[in-house]
């Protein structure tokens, strides 16, 4: 790279066209609760493991179904699959399973692989 | 809607444009970037057109950069525009016509501002007669250069010699227009058709045989925005906003790119060379990069001129591949040689050369 005393910043655009929503369709297909999500973030305040670490299971949900893998992909291995997060959620979406599910699609996809 | 109701709505969105006695101030940057420009409009405004255009050589800087930069109060631009328009009356014209998008946009700025605020009207006319001892007027007719040779657009398509279409396939070429932040956004009612419809560039470009490419990102900013690029640090700002623009467009495969304000040309054309050298990108088709005209470069190319002569080779991004799909024909030997003969330096690095 030449040097020029600065540097090009990547867009933050939710880019649509070119983000990949395989994992989410993965998951859609298996457990359709997850379209009932309305992002409120009580799954999060919930979770033990949120409360200790940076992980938010609501950031989750929106960046899988944005198509933005790649955070997603080593932040889910930190949930514990306890299964508290279901307890909370005011619309009745199996979030463990949505959990499961996308941990599972990242491994099938071989170019996702964990 | 009744054609009536559409052609009445319309109109709202139509500006007066002077017909003839032009006072005509220069750009701080164009004259030594696109020295063809400002050469073509003289030329054809003057002679083929047979218009008075008059321009004095104590004119400035309008202090456009300055005043976006923060550097320069607005109390001092609004003076120094008020000079301005005390050569003009002193020269005995009422037609402004101003040749960049950024001093057009400071002097409807200060119109607009003092319409709004009288009492800045009558200090700027006593700072004016303070430091100078002059009085001015304020122009009956305001107009920039691309709105009058939009207004003349027809006359030129009348002896066109290339039209925008693609020799080899037949098809018109594909323009990229570029109105500029400063030309309608600010003020709507000053450009032709406003902040939401801009005809300016867009009704050249069809007139002479083109289509226009609507992009997402059409109405972004080149990414110029004075602050942004003026301090080196901050350039990052600056490129990212033109490599977004861009990216938007690439996949339309535009043959040029049209700009209306000699800043955003600059930025649209040198910030290519700079994504290639950075990062290796390129937003033409075939891996080559998008040429960037001014539109009096492209009028001078469709009537015919030489492009060595409209001062094609000082661009960044080389048009080679746009003067082969317009079918004009170009003698390589001569892009760097004076009229005299002489040959002068042959820049290294080009793209698309
Ligand atoms: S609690 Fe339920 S609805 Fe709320 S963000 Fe979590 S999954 Fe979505
Ligand atoms: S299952 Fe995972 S996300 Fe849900 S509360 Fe437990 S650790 Fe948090």
């Amino acid at each position: 790279m030449e040097k020029f005393g600065f540097s090009l910043q990547k867009a933050r655009v939710i880019n649509y066209d070119s983000n990949d929503r395989s994992i989410v369709e993965y998951v859609l297909e298996r457990e359709p609760s997850l379209k009932l999500c309305i992002e409120c973030g009580c799954c999060s305040a919930a979770c033990t493991t949120g409360n200790f670490t940076d992980f938010s299971l609501r950031e989750m949900h929106i960046l899988l179904k944005r198509g933005e893998n790649n955070e997603v992909r080593n932040k889910i291995k930190k949930c514990m699959l306890c299964g508290k997060c279901i307890l909370v959620c005011p619309r009745g979406v199996n979030t463990r399973n949505v959990v499961f599910l996308a941990k599972q699609a990242f491994q099938k996809y071989s170019a996702h692989a964990v | 809607m009744v054609n009536e109701g559409k052609k009445r709505v319309w109109s709202d969105y139509q500006k007066e444009i002077a017909d003839d006695h032009f006072f005509y101030v220069r750009s701080c940057i164009r004259q030594s970037f696109y020295p063809g420009s400002e050469q073509f409009f003289l030329n054809f405004l003057r002679n083929d057109l047979g218009k008075d255009v008059y321009e004095n050589p104590s004119h400035t800087t309008c202090t456009g950069i300055g005043y976006h930069g923060d550097i320069v109060p607005f109390s001092t631009t609004q003076t120094v525009v008020a000079r301005h328009f005390a050569l003009m009356k002193e020269s005995g014209y009422k037609n402004i016509a101003i040749s960049c998008v950024t001093s057009f946009g400071i002097y409807t700025e200060i119109l607009e501002t003092w319409k709004h605020f009288p009492e800045e009207l009558e200090k700027t006319r006593e700072y004016l007669f303070k430091a100078t001892g002059r009085e001015f007027d304020i122009p009956e007719n305001m107009a920039h250069t691309s709105d009058i040779i939009y207004k003349f657009r027809n006359e030129i398509a009348a002896k066109i010699k290339y039209p925008l279409i693609n020799k080899q396939t037949g098809k018109p070429l594909k323009v990229v227009e570029h109105i500029g932040c400063h030309y309608a956004k600010m003020f709507p009612k000053h450009g032709v058709g406003g902040a939401e419809f801009p005809r300016v560039l867009s009704g050249m470009a069809e007139a002479w045989g083109g289509e226009v490419v609507d992009y997402p990102e059409r109405r972004h900013c080149c990414g110029f925005g004075f602050r942004q690029y003026l301090v080196q640090a901050n350039r990052g700002y600056s490129l990212s906003n033109t490599v977004k623009k861009f990216e938007s467009m690439r996949p339309y495969e535009p043959d040029l790119v049209l700009t209306n304000c000699p800043g955003c040309n600059m930025f649209m054309d040198k910030w290519q060379y700079t994504a290639k050298e950075m990062e290796g990108m390129t937003f033409g088709s075939n891996g080559q990069s998008i040429p960037v005209l001014t539109y009096e470069e492209l009028a001078g190319l469709v009537l015919g001129y030489n492009p060595w002569d409209l001062g094609l080779q000082y661009h960044m991004v080389q048009s080679e591949p746009l003067l082969r799909k317009m079918g004009i024909e170009i003698n390589s030997e001569d892009k760097y040689r004076t009229k005299d003969g002489r040959q002068m330096p042959i820049p290294q690095n080009l793209i698309n050369a």
